[in-house]
């Protein structure tokens, strides 16, 4: 029963960072039919640009700080790398969402490509304060402080997007353009702003989600490519949860986070069933598909 | 300026059939004129060309500019209100957000759209999604009436509503049209006879009749035009 | 003025062809095209290369034939690929099975799942169809990565044991002329099987299915049936490339045949080349596969290491030249080295006859 607790709370955590990964990728794709391949790019440089930050700045700082530094300068690099991309490589070519992957593809290798050429294919080590590493004696149970971390990030940035799409001109517009863009401009709208914005948000969580996923995940360790896997279950959760839907995101992604931890833990641990965490995720999202194919919150296909 | 829209040689093509062919008329400033033709013939078309919400060719002059090209938002913001055909109120959004969505400056004037339509202040708060199908179209018109807009493009208003509630709308419609110019797509032949003064009819794409309102008396030309009674 | 240059190309392709057959037996010296040890035409580096310009070429124009003309933006064609590297292998190596039936199991197997898989997967459009594809092929790949019951070898993958094959195929030096001629014949079948669909009725319909859908349901057409037979004769393609894979270069190691990295490869390589023009896709495959080859060769070389290290780092690492290659190509080229050439769409017209021809009927 312990274990199972812990499991749960180890899933709400990497639940929690799948939604920072693919709210952002399934408000992009509701709003702009944009597949934003690049969004891995911006975990990945989200994660570096962390690396970068808690490695050259002083020590004297202290490992808390400049922990936090890391998380705040992950978020504000990826959005601003997202932002630039939205501006330079998918403005021109709006209205050929073919051409818009492609590029996003294009720039995914490239910087991807850079990045193992500036720091190596090797994965890097972000130092972390060692409350990071320890865990919390609570109710019978230890539960990893750094699952604190994810869950408190997502809860606040659910919170967060949730109020902005409902309270802010501009989230009123997104939320208009998701269902009906056309409709938006006839109102007088510059749209095209609205696409930036969803964009600089979207790149936010995802420096955000690679940042956390390094801290709480993967040992605090840094490689070019992490950024590219998290993607596919990115992937996977916007399209159990409905294209275009924050809320369906939540679910799925909680859904999808549980059931990779129980999965992994209960029957992964025989031999060959290694990967059975992973594995299930697919098969939720087939059965999600042959049931609902416009995922649980999906509106209109 | 004398003239709210001037469109010469308009031609648009969608997914391969050529839906205008050369369309050319002239919506005169103050007063409605009424864009007729049976189904299909290219009258949502046209003004969705005028909006820029479909790739064309030819010259549109809207209030005095030639917006050919130009992004749909800058067309609208010189002074566009626009009802389209299926009301396409944002079905998620309560009915203050999407009168909020169309607010322009601060020009908004919500005591004259709730003079207009009581009920859509007591529904506020009430999704847009899950109002009728007579409600959705008071919001739709009230977006495109909130900001005093020297033009309205207005799309089938009375399209599958009730005669009770056309009638109301046409009461609506005549109100605006004492300060604004109106271009209407409409079916209903009373309506086109209460609120127009002037008629294009379009067929298959091209302008096919340019007149008064009085035309629509003489039986044989509407059935000749539009294929129905005149009476309807 | 359509004949003549019909006849020219299909000379320029026997000639090429021909070229392409006899080249084993020539033993050229080509100091700067083929770098480093790739230098001499015929020497087994250089073959070997060939091949893989050939089966990606050949798993190109299949995909071709699901993207560029039906429309459908698959990003899972490495399942295809990899089915073919694996169950192959494990057929041979693991339950020592002759030739024949390990053929007939590997292309059962692609079969099926592309059946299946497809089937679902279709029942979404556009960019979901695209996440779901993917999200199947990384499935297969974390099945490889898992070893189910030591059949694949996990991480470290699954050399292929030829005893089971025909001496002539056996891995050794002396064969590399033989398989680079089955990669040949692989891309001559697969381009064949693509030019036969692509110009039956069955073709046109991929290309109104791409053009407008909508339209082609009203005209009483279902596009299910023809998406799905697009999808599997397309992945069919993928899974022969994957057993000439497997044995020109002998071992199956996930990351290299069963991740991601392989489907987007392919659609750089179809993109790159003109998606919808059939040849395109051929020309950037072996463009692409020969890019790769000669970036990584040359950026290893000692003149570059003296380059300072802004210039350095990016030059020395092919895929951030091949993305920046794609980006620009997508930007300023949308049409491909094909549409470089021809400058016009060809398929436009296929796709207006068609539709003409379902409403009269």
């Amino acid at each position: 029963m312990n274990i199972f607790l812990v499991l749960t709370f180890s899933g709400v955590a990497l639940g929690a960072i799948y939604f920072l990964a693919a709210s952002g990728l399934s408000l992009i794709y509701g709003l702009m039919d944009v597949l934003n391949f690049a969004h891995g790019l911006f975990m990945t440089l989200g994660a570096y640009s962390g690396y970068e930050i808690a490695t050259r700045l002083p020590t004297s700082l202290g490992a808390p700080t400049l922990v936090i530094l890391a998380i705040i300068g992950a978020t504000l690099f990826g959005g601003l790398a997202a932002g630039v991309t939205e501006l330079i490589l998918i403005r021109p070519l709006y209205g050929k969402p073919i051409s818009q992957i492609l590029i996003t593809i294009g720039l995914d290798l490239a910087v991807v490509g850079l990045l193992m050429g500036g720091f190596g294919s090797t994965a890097l080590q972000i130092p972390v304060p060692l409350w990071l590493i320890e865990p919390t004696h609570l109710g019978g149970l230890y539960l990893p402080n750094a699952n604190f971390l994810a869950i408190g990030a997502g809860v606040i940035v659910l919170i967060g997007l949730e109020l902005f799409l409902a309270l802010t001109r501009y989230g009123i517009i997104i939320r208009a353009g998701v269902e009906n863009r056309e409709m938006v401009r006839a109102l007088g709208i510059d749209v095209g702003r609205a696409f930036t914005l969803v964009f600089v948000i979207g790149g936010a969580m995802a420096g955000l989600a690679g940042i956390l996923y390094t801290i709480v995940f993967s040992g605090d360790l840094v490689s070019p490519n992490q950024g590219d896997s998290l993607l596919i279950f990115a992937f996977i959760v916007v399209v159990i949860g409905g294209l275009g839907s924050i809320r369906g995101s939540a679910v799925a992604a909680l859904t999808v986070g549980l059931l990779q931890q129980y999965t992994s833990f209960y029957i992964g641990g025989h031999s060959g069933w290694a990967q059975i965490g992973d594995l299930s995720t697919v098969l939720l999202l087939a059965v999600v598909l042959e049931l609902r194919p416009r995922g649980l919150f999906g509106r209109v296909a | 300026m004398t003239n709210a829209i001037e469109i010469s040689d308009l031609h648009v093509s969608i997914a391969g059939s050529h839906v205008l062919q050369g369309v050319s008329f002239t919506v005169p400033t103050g007063g409605v004129t009424a864009l007729l033709g049976r189904n299909g013939v290219g009258k949502t078309t046209t003004l969705r060309a005028i909006l820029g919400l479909v790739a064309s060719s030819g010259r549109i002059q809207v209030l005095g500019d030639e917006v050919a090209g130009w992004p749909t938002h800058r067309i609208v913001r010189l002074g566009i209100g626009y009802v389209p055909e299926d009301r396409d109120v944002f079905s998620s959004l309560s009915v203050e957000q999407n009168l909020r969505l169309a607010e322009s400056g601060s020009g908004a004037n919500y005591d004259e759209v709730f003079s207009l339509f009581p009920e859509l202040k007591q529904r506020g708060r009430q999704r847009a999604g899950t109002l009728s199908g007579g409600q959705q179209q008071m919001l739709s018109i009230a977006r495109a009436l909130l900001n005093s807009r020297p033009l309205l493009l207005i799309d089938e208003p009375s399209k599958g509503l009730a005669p009770k509630i056309v009638s109301e709308f046409a009461g609506v419609l005549e109100r605006a049209a004492q300060h604004s110019t109106v271009l209407l797509v409409e079916q209903n032949l009373s309506v086109v006879k209460r609120l127009a003064q002037s008629i294009v009819v379009l067929d298959h794409g091209e302008v096919v009749h340019l007149g008064e309102v009085s035309d629509l008396d003489d039986p044989t030309l509407v059935r000749q035009l539009l294929g129905v009674a005149g009476a309807a | 003025m359509r004949r003549p240059s019909l006849r020219a190309g299909r000379l320029t392709v026997a000639v090429l062809l021909g070229l392409f057959i006899v080249l084993p037996f020539i033993g050229l010296h080509v100091p700067w095209v083929l770098p480093g040890t790739l230098d001499i035409v015929n020497s087994t580096g250089t073959l070997e290369v060939l091949a893989l310009c050939f089966m990606f070429a050949g798993i190109a124009v299949g995909y071709d034939m699901m993207f560029g003309y039906t429309g459908l933006m698959s990003l899972g064609p490495v399942l295809y690929f990899a089915v073919g590297t694996y169950v192959f292998d494990i057929a041979l190596t693991h339950w020592a099975w002759p030739l024949v039936p390990s053929l007939l199991l590997t292309f059962g197997v692609s079969l099926v799942l592309a059946v299946v898989l497809g089937a679902i997967a279709l029942r979404v459009h556009g960019i979901a169809f695209a996440m779901v594809t993917l999200a199947f092929a990384q499935a297969f790949y974390f099945l490889v990565e898992s070893n189910p019951h030591n059949l694949t070898g996990g991480d470290t993958g699954l050399s292929l044991t030829y005893t089971r094959l025909p001496s002539f195929l056996s891995g050794a030096v002396s064969n590399t002329r033989n398989l680079y001629w089955i990669a040949l014949a692989f891309l001559v079948v697969a381009y064949l099987i693509v030019w036969l669909v692509t110009e039956s009725v069955t073709g046109h319909v991929f290309v109104a299915v791409r053009e407008n859908e909508l339209r082609l349901d009203v005209l009483g057409v279902r596009p299910y049936r023809f998406k799905l037979v697009s999808f599997v004769v397309s992945s069919l393609i993928a899974t022969g490339g994957g057993i000439v894979y497997i044995l020109v270069i002998g071992t199956a190691v996930p990351s290299v045949v069963a991740s991601t990295t392989v489907t987007l490869s392919i659609l750089i390589m179809v993109v790159l080349g003109g998606a919808g023009t059939r040849w395109g896709a051929v020309i950037g495959a072996i463009v692409y596969v020969y890019l790769q080859q000669y970036l990584d060769k040359v950026g290893a070389e000692p003149s570059f290491t003296r380059l300072p290290a802004v210039l350095r780092v990016p030059l020395s690492e092919p895929q951030f030249l091949l993305g920046a290659i794609f980006v620009l190509f997508v930007f300023f080229a949308p049409g491909g080295i094909a549409g470089l050439v021809l400058r016009r769409r060809l398929n436009r017209a296929s796709a207006a006859t068609l539709l003409s021809v379902f409403k009269k009927s």
